[in-house]
């Protein structure tokens, strides 16, 4: 019961704002049906935990066997929790912004929010490519109609190239449908088809690069900072904060379990291909002076090395991306938040004209402190545990040869997100206030209370995060017995 | 049979109402009594029920293939006739000898879909043609209407021959127009080769496939807009359904000496149909270069040769029809056809624009919608039939590229902002509009409403 209300409240609350003629009720409806989705997600996590709670299923299109089947497993917990978590904050943080046509942007908002839980939940291919392509169409409308000057053409950049993606995966899903024993789209079967190496490598790729548009992953990556920039705030919060996780996850549900000898074979050029992403957007962010661009570009840093992680294969580095992909979640939006206030208040986004918030805007900069040192991953922050399982992982991994020279890579871009956030945080916040910013106030009551939940969810995370990793470990143990490559290699 | 019969006698009937009774309205509604009746009487046949037992010799089959693409025409026209028969009025005098061209054509497509001799597959695919040909040009003041009906006749009559000399090699090599008899031994003959390809090239010619295209957008750019959505869709799946029962039935057995050939052409049309479509200025004219694209695709059925493919068929040509129906009524109401003029057509018409976005959606087989299933089908027949997985990846390549054009109009409409020419429509107009969205949500939902039809 739970999933399904997990992607009905969103969707038909979406439907009703559409008929909402004024602002501010649609803003209330939108707030309202999001803390319903949290409170059903949580309840998810605890009161309802009875696996036939978390589990339905129903025929769908049975004469191509495919059926409505949505489980909360423990991946889908920690995304659906992050989806649900997300909502909130971005509603409450962007309560004065003003929205041309309201009661549009928060059902689209909402949409997307149902096809995104969708995408977390089924079980199925054929409807996980639905819910795929469903998260990315209100995305569509809500980038192109709410942004800045380029947005149409950098929107539809984004668009095309992920529909390219999509269609390519969908290509691969049909392959891999053709070959199941019972002609089935079910996520079971799909674990058990044996195909041979060759094959396995071509549908891989099909199905990967959907995945490496999505997250993205050098050399597919061309489309995000762009779209970030272009696009509204809340908007941006929903594509990097939520929407970069479907990538992720695609990879650990539908890449490594069902093609498993093919994952192994091209996980070391995958892995090459997140390392170079990772060091060449580390090196852009150093020298970016658009604070909306070095977020961006430090998003593609931090998915890069849940890429490397997932393709080590081990359960350190596994269960290190699914606290991971939560932490990257909340961190980054809170990091959209206060570029969002600087942003309303100045007038501009370039750190060269900005300096001395400190002294001007104290709560501000003390919560930017927080989630940016989470950025860089300091110890008792939420990202630390994620970046060290992670690590952990990928230095003690067996499947690849050069663990130690990715560690090392990745160990790289570490020292260089804490060059460019500090480095950030430095101009911007300390120093001399220029004329622009000698008159700042301080935040608002709404943000305050927001960013400071986000920096208590930080701190909870980094000192327990043994909660969070319980919900997961099962997940993971499950899926790298299906991505076990040992019966491929006895073959050899 | 009875939807056979019918047709042709609403035909002579719509012929001598526009001599007889000069009100509008009254021929209007006889247009839409006439084809609703046409699609329940075509439903009784389906339940079993047949009014008229004419024994055909074995020339024609109503099979449950031919009777749901039927029905599936005669709702597309009915659906065409509530949403355009107002403007078909605007574009001559002649109403009702419109309508009676239109009901001649569906008597025709009942043939080309049910033929099982190749001499009624040539009466059908004449019998749509000609009654076009006039269509074409019913704009008598028009330059372009009067050269796109000329060139539609020339080129027509030109594939019509090549398709009669198939016809007789075919008819030498086997010594039979019945196509359910036709054996071709072991391995076919030279001239039964070259008969089976002068008939996929004129067919190739009647559903525009590259590179045989090249009619298609002067004569649907040229023609009375309302006559183009008809051409556009429900003429075109027919002879689609026509192409497919002809290649199943009658050449089935020698499926891998055409298999690469229609892979070829298929491949040839996406890449056209696609790639130029993305330059075109006009609305009309990016709609002609879709229909080009998405015949393309549905060559993909063809080459499939397996019941995925004849299953998809049906739910394409349902697809494609009521989607391409419905923007082309609402083109209808503009004032010209550039992208530019449909600038702010949201904020102007919310309704017109919300059903648009899903009709736009559906043509670039976004899911939900009940052209992301047709395509579905299509690139699963093709992995099917095996061996084609460059052609599955070059069609979904082509079906991001249609994403291009069709999104080019949602973006005029929704996102830039424009002086908005204001248009006038009836709340019936909107509500039929707004029911043809909700059918292709619902088609694209449950695809099997329409297609258990095939078997129960």
């Amino acid at each position: 019961m739970v999933p399904v209300l997990l992607i009905l409240i969103p969707l038909l609350a979406g439907i009703v704002s559409f008929f909402i003629s004024n602002e501010k009720t649609a803003r209330s409806w939108a707030l309202l049906a999001s803390l319903i989705t949290l409170l059903v997600s949580i309840f998810g996590l605890t009161v309802l935990k009875d696996p036939s709670n978390l589990a339905f299923e129903t025929s769908w299109l049975g004469s191509l066997g495919s059926s409505f089947s949505v489980k909360l497993d423990g991946m889908g917990q920690i995304l659906c929790l992050l989806t649900a978590v997300s909502y909130p904050i971005i509603f409450i943080s962007t309560w004065h912004a003003p929205f041309n046509k309201a009661n549009n942007f928060f059902g689209l908002m909402l949409l997307a929010q149902a096809g995104l839980m969708g995408v977390f939940l089924s079980m199925d291919a054929l409807l996980f490519y639905f819910f795929w392509e469903l998260a990315l169409i209100p995305v569509y409308f809500l980038c192109s109609q709410w942004g800045g000057e380029r947005r149409i053409a950098v929107t539809f950049k984004f668009f095309i190239y992920t529909f390219i993606g999509s269609l390519l995966m969908l290509v691969g899903i049909l392959y891999l449908y053709s070959q199941t024993p019972g002609s089935s789209f079910a996520i079971a079967d799909f674990y058990n088809i044996n195909l041979p190496n060759n094959v396995q490598s071509r549908i891989f790729w099909l199905m990967f690069i959907a995945f490496a548009i999505k997250m993205p992953i050098f050399p597919f990556h061309t489309w995000q900072p762009d779209t970030y920039e272009q696009t509204n705030y809340a908007t941006t919060m929903v594509l990097s904060g939520i929407m970069v996780k479907m990538g992720v996850f695609g990879l650990i549900r539908w890449l490594l379990p069902v093609l498993p000898a093919a994952s192994y074979a091209w996980g070391d050029t995958v892995s090459t291909l997140a390392i170079i992403g990772m060091i060449y957007a580390s090196l852009i962010a150093i020298r970016q002076n658009d604070l909306k661009r070095l977020v961006a570009y430090s998003s593609i840093a931090h998915i890069g090395l849940m890429c490397v992680a997932i393709f080590a294969e081990t359960e350190s580095g596994m269960q290190g991306v699914m606290i991971q992909m939560f932490n990257h979640g909340i961190n980054i939006i809170a990091l959209w938040i206060v570029v969002e206030i600087i942003e309303r208040q100045f007038g501009t986004r370039k750190i060269s004209e900005l300096g001395g918030l400190a002294k001007k805007m104290p709560a501000l900069s003390i919560l930017m402190m927080v989630v940016a040192l989470a950025n860089i991953a300091l110890p008792l922050t939420n990202s630390f545990i994620g970046e060290f399982l992670m690590f952990n992982g990928i230095f003690g991994s067996t499947i690849t040869k050069y663990n130690v020279v990715f560690m090392v890579c990745a160990g790289i871009t570490i020292i260089l997100a804490a060059i460019y956030t500090l480095n950030m945080i430095r101009r911007v916040f300390y120093g001399e206030a220029n004329e622009l910013t000698a008159n700042a106030v301080d935040i608002r009551t709404n943000e305050k209370w927001i960013l400071v939940a986000v920096v208590v969810l930080i701190f909870v995370l980094g000192v327990y995060p043994q909660s969070m990793l319980d919900i997961s470990s099962e997940t993971v143990n499950g899926i790298l017995k299906e991505a076990d490559i040992t019966p491929y290699l006895i073959g050899k | 049979m009875n939807a056979l019969i019918i047709s042709a006698v609403f035909g002579v009937i719509m012929m001598f109402t526009g001599i007889f009774v000069k009100q509008k309205p009254v021929q209007h509604t006889m247009a839409i009594i006439g084809v609703a009746l046409l699609l329940l009487i075509n439903i009784l046949e389906m339940n079993g029920i047949v009014f008229f037992k004419v024994n055909t010799e074995g020339f024609m089959l109503f099979d449950r293939f031919a009777l749901l693409f039927n029905s599936v025409a005669f709702g597309s026209t009915l659906v065409y006739f509530l949403l355009s028969a107002r403007d078909m009025e605007k574009v001559g005098h002649y109403f009702a000898d419109y309508v009676a061209l239109i009901f001649f054509i569906l008597c025709g497509i009942v043939l080309v879909a049910s033929f099982q001799s190749l001499l009624i597959l040539f009466l059908g695919i004449e019998i749509i043609s000609i009654p076009l040909y006039i269509l074409t040009g019913t704009s008598k003041r028009n330059l372009k209407s009067n050269e796109a009906s000329l060139k539609y006749l020339l080129m027509g009559a030109f594939s019509t021959g090549i398709m009669l000399m198939g016809i007789a090699l075919i008819y030498g090599a086997t010594g039979t127009f019945t196509t359910r008899y036709m054996n071709f031994g072991e391995g076919p003959s030279a001239l039964a080769i070259a008969g089976m390809l002068l008939m996929f090239f004129s067919m190739a010619f009647k559903v525009s496939a590259a590179p045989f295209h090249f009619w298609t957008p002067d004569v649907y750019d040229g023609s009375p807009t309302v006559f183009t959505s008809f051409m556009a869709t429900i003429v075109k799946v027919a002879a689609f359904v026509g192409f497919i029962r002809l290649f199943y039935d009658a050449f089935g057995s020698i499926h891998e000496d055409w298999k690469l050939v229609a892979a070829i052409i298929a491949a040839c049309t996406l890449l056209i149909g696609n790639i130029t479509a993305v330059f075109q200025q006009s609305v009309k004219r990016m709609l002609a270069y879709s229909s080009i694209s998405q015949a393309g695709f549905m060559l993909l059925a063809l080459l499939a040769f397996n019941a995925t493919g004849k299953e998809g068929i049906i739910l394409y040509a349902a697809a494609y029809s009521l989607a391409t129906i419905g923007t082309f009524a609402i083109l209808l109401k503009m004032n010209d056809h550039s992208f530019e003029s449909f600038n702010g057509f949201a904020r102007q018409q919310p309704l017109l624009a919300g059903a648009n976005v899903v009709f736009l959606l559906s043509l670039s087989g976004i899911p939900l919608t009940a052209g992301f299933l047709a395509k579905f089908y299509m690139l699963k027949a093709t992995l099917e039939a095996g061996g084609l997985m460059w052609l599955v990846i070059l069609a979904v390549i082509m079906a991001a590229v249609s994403v291009y054009y069709y999104f080019r109009l949602i973006q005029a409409m929704y996102f830039k902002e424009g002086d908005g020419n204001a248009i006038e429509v009836s709340s019936g107009f909107k509500i039929m509009l707004v029911a043809v969205a909700a059918l292709l949500i619902i088609l694209g939902i449950f695809p099997n409403l329409l297609l258990n039809w095939l078997y129960f």
